[in-house]
C-alpha cells in the first residue's frame, strides 16, 4: 500500500536540492566559521552567502538575520528577548489566542514574570477582529505578536494592517511566519514588522535550523550566553550546513510560489469534491478568503479524531489533528476552542496539509481512503 | 466473524500496552508468532507529578520504545471519561455504602474489555490481547476463561465479570507461561521494559497514601471504635478507611493479642474491633452475592458444588452455590472463612475453568 503524507504542516521532507547543497558543508567545508584558517573561511563564506541571500529575499539587510535552532527559538528570542530588555518602558504585551505554543507559552512565562498580556480573540474563522489591536494598545504596550498564518487551520492574519497601525506606536511588532513562509510573499519593509520568525523544516529544509529577522536598531537580550556568534545575539557554533540548507529551501519556496498556491488550491478542491460526491458531511475550519492553501482543516461531525487518525494511519494516510497529542491527552486544540464553542466540531477536526512530492492522484487516493474510513466508522 | 487463528499474517491483534513488562512480552510473543500487531496505550486517569508532568507520559514512552523494538504501530487512546463514569463513580459509591470495592474488576469489564475492545474493533482488529495471567480455551464453539498457568499470578479473579461474547475476541499470550519466564523472555529480547518494576496498588492511586487520596473525594466522618460489647477503645477516622480483618492503623495498644477490625455499623458510624487474628466475629459460614455473572451459560442445576475465591491470592475454598432470584446466589462455605468483605468479588471455579463471579453483598453466620 502506498503511503501518502498529508502532514507537511507538521514537518516536510528535505528537498534533494537542499540535501545536495548541504552535503559539502558536512564533508569538505566543515570548518568553524569563527576560525582564522581556510577551513574556517570556507564555512564563513557559506554562512554569509546564505545570510545575504535570505536577507535580500525578504527585503532585509545582512545583519538583520539571526540564525536559530528553529521557529520556537526565533519566537522565544524575539518575545522574551525584547520584553525583558525593555521592561522599564512598559509592562503590557499583546498577542492572540491562536498562536503556536512557541509564542503562547513564551507569553505565559512573561506573565509569570509580572508582565500583563492581552490575548486577542478571533472570530469563528480564526481571524482577529479589525480594530482589536488598536483597542488593546495602551501607552505602556511594548510588544505586539501576531502570527502570519495559523498552523492548524491556515487562517492568515492582517499583518500589514497591524504593521501600519503600529508604525504610529512605540510597540514593536513580531510575527511568527513559520507556517506562512513559502506560501505568502513576505517583505518585512512592506509588512512593517520588526521581528519575523521562520523555520526551515516546514519548507523542505532540514530540522533544527531557522532564523529571526530583527530590524536594525532594535535591542533585545539573548537567550544563550557564550561566544560572539550572530553579533552576540545567539551564542554557539553555527549550524553551517543547516544554514546553507535553509537558504536553499528559502530559494526553492520563493521560486514557484504562485504555482504551488494554485496547485494546493486544486488539491483542496479535489478533496472537498470527493467528500461532497461521497455524501460525507463536513465543515471547513478556517477562513475561506484569507488562508494558506496548503492547510485544509475539516471537521467530520460525529466522528472522533482519535479513531480517525489511527484508522487513516493504518490505511497509510498521514494526517494530524489540531495539535500533536501525547499519551492520549484529549485537550481540545486551543486554536479551535478560540474559534468556536463546539466541542464536537473541534473533536472531529482533521488537518490535511500539502507539500512537496505529492501528486493529484495521491490526493484523490487519500480522499478516497478517508471516505472509506469515515463510512466504516459511521456504519 | 469466527476468524481462524491460523492465518496469522492476516489476523490483526490490538494489544493493550501499559508500559509494563507483561504487556510488552504479550506484544512480543504475538509479533513473533506472525500476527499483525498494533500496540495501544490506554490513558484512563489524569494525573500529574510534582513537576507537572503527566504520570502517564513515562509509561507511554515505554510503550513507544517497546513498540519500536517490535516494529509495530502504536497509539494512545483516552478513556478518562468512561473510566470516571463507569469505574471511579462505582468505586466511590461502594465506599459511601461502607463496602470495599474492586475497581480492577470493573475496569476489566467496562474499560479494557469494552471501551478498549470496541475501539480495537473500529481499527479492524480481529482480537485484542492484554498482559493478563489467564487463558482462553476455544473448543466446540465455546469460549472459556481458564486460570493462568502461573498459579501465583493467576488474574482470573479480576476477569470474573467478563462475558463469553467479550472473551471471543480476547487473547492472553502470557497466560501460558510463568512470571519468571516472562521476565526472562523480556531480557532475552532486550525489551526496554525487561527490568521495569511491576506496578502495585490500584492504578489511579498508585503508591500514594490511600487515606489521603480518598479524603479528597469523600467526606470522612470520625466516630467511635468499640468492642462488640460496647466498650469504647478510641476514635476512628471514618469507616471507609477500614477493611474487615485489618490490623494496622487502629492505634490501640495495651496488653494481650493485637486488635483487628471485626465489623462496621454504618448507621451508628461505629467501628467494631476485637482482639486476635482468629477473633470469632471475623468468621462466617456463607455469603450472598449479587450481580452474579456466569461467563458461559449458567449451570442448569439450582444448587451445585464448586470452589471459590473471596479475594485475590487465596487458595480455592470448597463451597455450595444456590441460585436465588434477582441474579443473586447464596454461597455456603464448607469451612468457616475469615474476613469475608462486602463489595469484594466472590469468584467461582470448576478446576481450571473460571465460571464467573459476583459481588459479596451479605455475610452469613450460622
Amino acid at each position: 500500500m502506498k503511503r501518502i503524507y498529508l502532514d507537511h504542516a507538521a514537518t516536510s521532507p528535505v528537498h534533494p536540492e537542499v540535501f545536495a547543497a548541504m552535503k559539502p558543508y558536512y564533508e569538505s567545508f566543515f570548518g568553524n566559521p569563527s576560525s582564522i584558517h581556510q577551513f574556517g573561511r570556507e564555512a564563513r563564506r557559506g554562512l554569509d552567502n546564505s545570510r545575504d541571500y535570505i536577507a535580500k529575499t525578504i527585503g532585509a539587510s545582512f545583519d538583520e538575520i539571526i540564525f536559530t535552532s528553529g521557529g520556537t527559538e526565533a519566537d522565544n528570542l524575539a518575545i522574551m528577548g525584547y520584553a525583558t530588555a525593555h521592561k522599564h518602558e512598559g509592562n503590557h504585551l499583546i498577542t492572540t489566542k491562536v498562536e503556536h505554543h512557541g509564542v503562547l507559552h513564551a507569553f505565559e512565562f512573561l506573565e509569570k514574570q509580572g508582565f500583563e498580556v492581552t490575548y486577542l480573540d478571533v472570530n469563528e474563522e480564526g481571524r482577529i477582529y479589525s480594530n482589536s489591536v488598536a483597542e488593546a494598545l495602551r501607552e505602556d504596550t511594548i510588544l505586539v505578536s501576531c502570527m502570519f498564518g495559523n498552523n492548524e487551520v491556515g487562517t492568515v492574519q492582517p499583518i500589514k494592517e497591524i504593521g501600519s497601525l503600529l508604525s504610529e506606536h512605540k510597540a514593536v511588532f513580531h510575527t511568527d511566519a513559520v507556517q506562512a513562509f513559502g506560501m505568502e510573499t513576505i517583505n518585512v519593509k512592506d509588512l512593517g514588522v520588526d521581528f519575523l520568525a521562520v523555520s526551515a523544516h516546514k519548507l523542505n529544509g532540514p530540522k533544527g535550523i531557522g532564523f529571526l529577522y530583527a530590524k536594525k536598531g532594535i535591542t533585545f537580550s539573548p537567550l544563550f550566553y557564550g561566544g560572539e556568534q550572530e553579533r552576540k545575539r545567539r551564542a554557539g557554533t553555527e549550524n553551517v550546513a543547516g544554514v546553507v540548507g535553509l537558504a536553499k529551501a528559502v530559494e526553492l519556496s520563493i521560486k514557484d510560489l504562485d504555482n504551488r498556491r494554485e496547485l494546493y488550491n486544486k488539491y483542496r478542491e479535489t478533496m472537498l469534491q470527493i467528500f461532497n460526491h461521497e455524501n460525507i458531511s463536513f465543515k471547513i475550519n478556517g477562513d475561506e478568503t484569507y488562508y494558506l492553501p496548503h492547510i485544509l482543516n475539516v471537521s467530520f461531525p460525529g466522528l472522533s479524531v482519535e479513531s480517525m487518525l489511527m484508522n487513516l494511519d493504518l490505511e497509510g494516510v498521514a494526517v494530524s489533528s489540531g495539535s500533536a497529542c501525547t499519551a492520549g491527552s484529549i485537550d481540545p486544540s486551543h486554536v479551535l476552542t478560540a474559534m468556536f464553542d463546539d466541542i464536537n466540531r473541534s473533536h472531529s477536526a482533521i488537518r490535511f496539509s500539502f507539500g512537496y512530492g505529492l501528486t493529484i492522484e495521491d490526493i484523490r487516493e487519500a480522499a478516497e481512503r478517508t471516505v472509506k474510513v469515515i463510512k466504516r466508522l459511521t456504519k | 466473524m469466527s476468524k481462524t487463528l491460523n492465518n496469522k499474517a492476516n489476523t490483526r491483534v490490538v494489544v493493550g500496552m501499559s508500559g509494563g513488562v507483561d504487556s510488552s512480552v504479550a506484544a512480543y510473543l504475538l509479533k513473533k508468532e506472525g500476527y499483525q500487531v498494533i500496540g495501544i496505550f490506554m490513558k484512563n486517569w489524569d494525573d500529574t507529578d510534582e513537576n507537572g508532568v503527566c504520570t502517564a507520559t513515562e509509561d507511554y514512552n515505554d510503550v513507544i520504545r517497546v513498540s519500536n523494538q517490535l516494529d509495530i504501530p502504536y497509539y494512545a487512546v483516552n478513556f478518562e471519561k468512561q473510566y470516571w463514569d463507569k469505574v471511579f463513580t462505582y468505586f466511590l459509591e461502594e465506599y459511601k455504602a461502607g463496602r470495599t470495592p474492586n475497581p480492577d474488576v470493573m475496569c476489566n469489564k467496562e474499560i479494557k474489555f469494552k471501551a478498549f475492545l470496541d475501539h480495537a474493533m473500529s481499527l479492524g482488529a480481529d482480537f485484542v490481547a492484554t498482559g493478563h495471567y489467564a487463558r482462553v480455551r476455544r473448543e466446540n464453539g465455546r469460549v472459556e476463561l481458564l486460570r493462568g498457568v502461573d498459579s501465583n499470578k493467576d488474574q482470573t479473579y479480576f476477569l470474573n465479570a467478563l462475558s463469553e461474547e467479550q472473551l471471543q475476541h480476547v487473547l492472553f499470550p502470557i497466560g501460558e507461561i510463568e512470571k519468571p519466564r516472562v521476565r526472562e523472555i523480556a531480557k532475552e529480547a532486550e525489551l526496554a521494559t525487561a527490568t521495569k518494576k511491576d506496578s502495585t496498588g490500584i492504578c489511579f492511586i498508585g503508591e500514594r497514601n490511600f487515606k489521603e487520596f480518598l479524603s479528597k473525594f469523600l467526606p470522612a466522618q470520625e466516630g467511635e471504635m468499640q468492642t462488640l460489647d460496647g466498650q469504647v477503645k478510641g476514635k476512628h477516622d471514618g469507616l471507609m478507611y477500614y477493611t474487615l480483618g485489618q490490623r494496622h492503623g487502629l492505634g490501640i495498644g495495651g496488653a494481650g493479642e493485637p486488635w483487628f477490625v471485626v465489623d462496621k455499623n454504618l448507621e451508628g458510624n461505629i467501628l467494631y474491633v476485637g482482639q486476635g487474628y482468629h477473633h470469632p466475629a471475623l468468621y462466617s459460614d456463607g455469603l450472598v452475592a449479587e450481580k452474579v455473572n456466569w461467563i458461559n451459560d449458567p449451570l442448569s442445576d439450582d444448587s451445585f458444588e464448586c470452589t471459590a475465591k473471596f479475594r485475590y491470592r487465596q487458595g480455592d475454598q470448597g463451597v455450595t452455590v444456590t441460585k436465588l432470584s434477582n441474579n443473586k446466589v447464596r454461597v455456603q462455605f464448607h469451612e468457616k472463612q475469615r474476613a469475608i468483605t462486602p463489595g469484594q468479588s466472590v469468584v467461582f471455579y470448576n478446576g481450571d475453568v473460571c465460571l464467573g463471579g459476583g459481588t459479596i453483598d451479605e455475610v452469613l453466620k450460622d
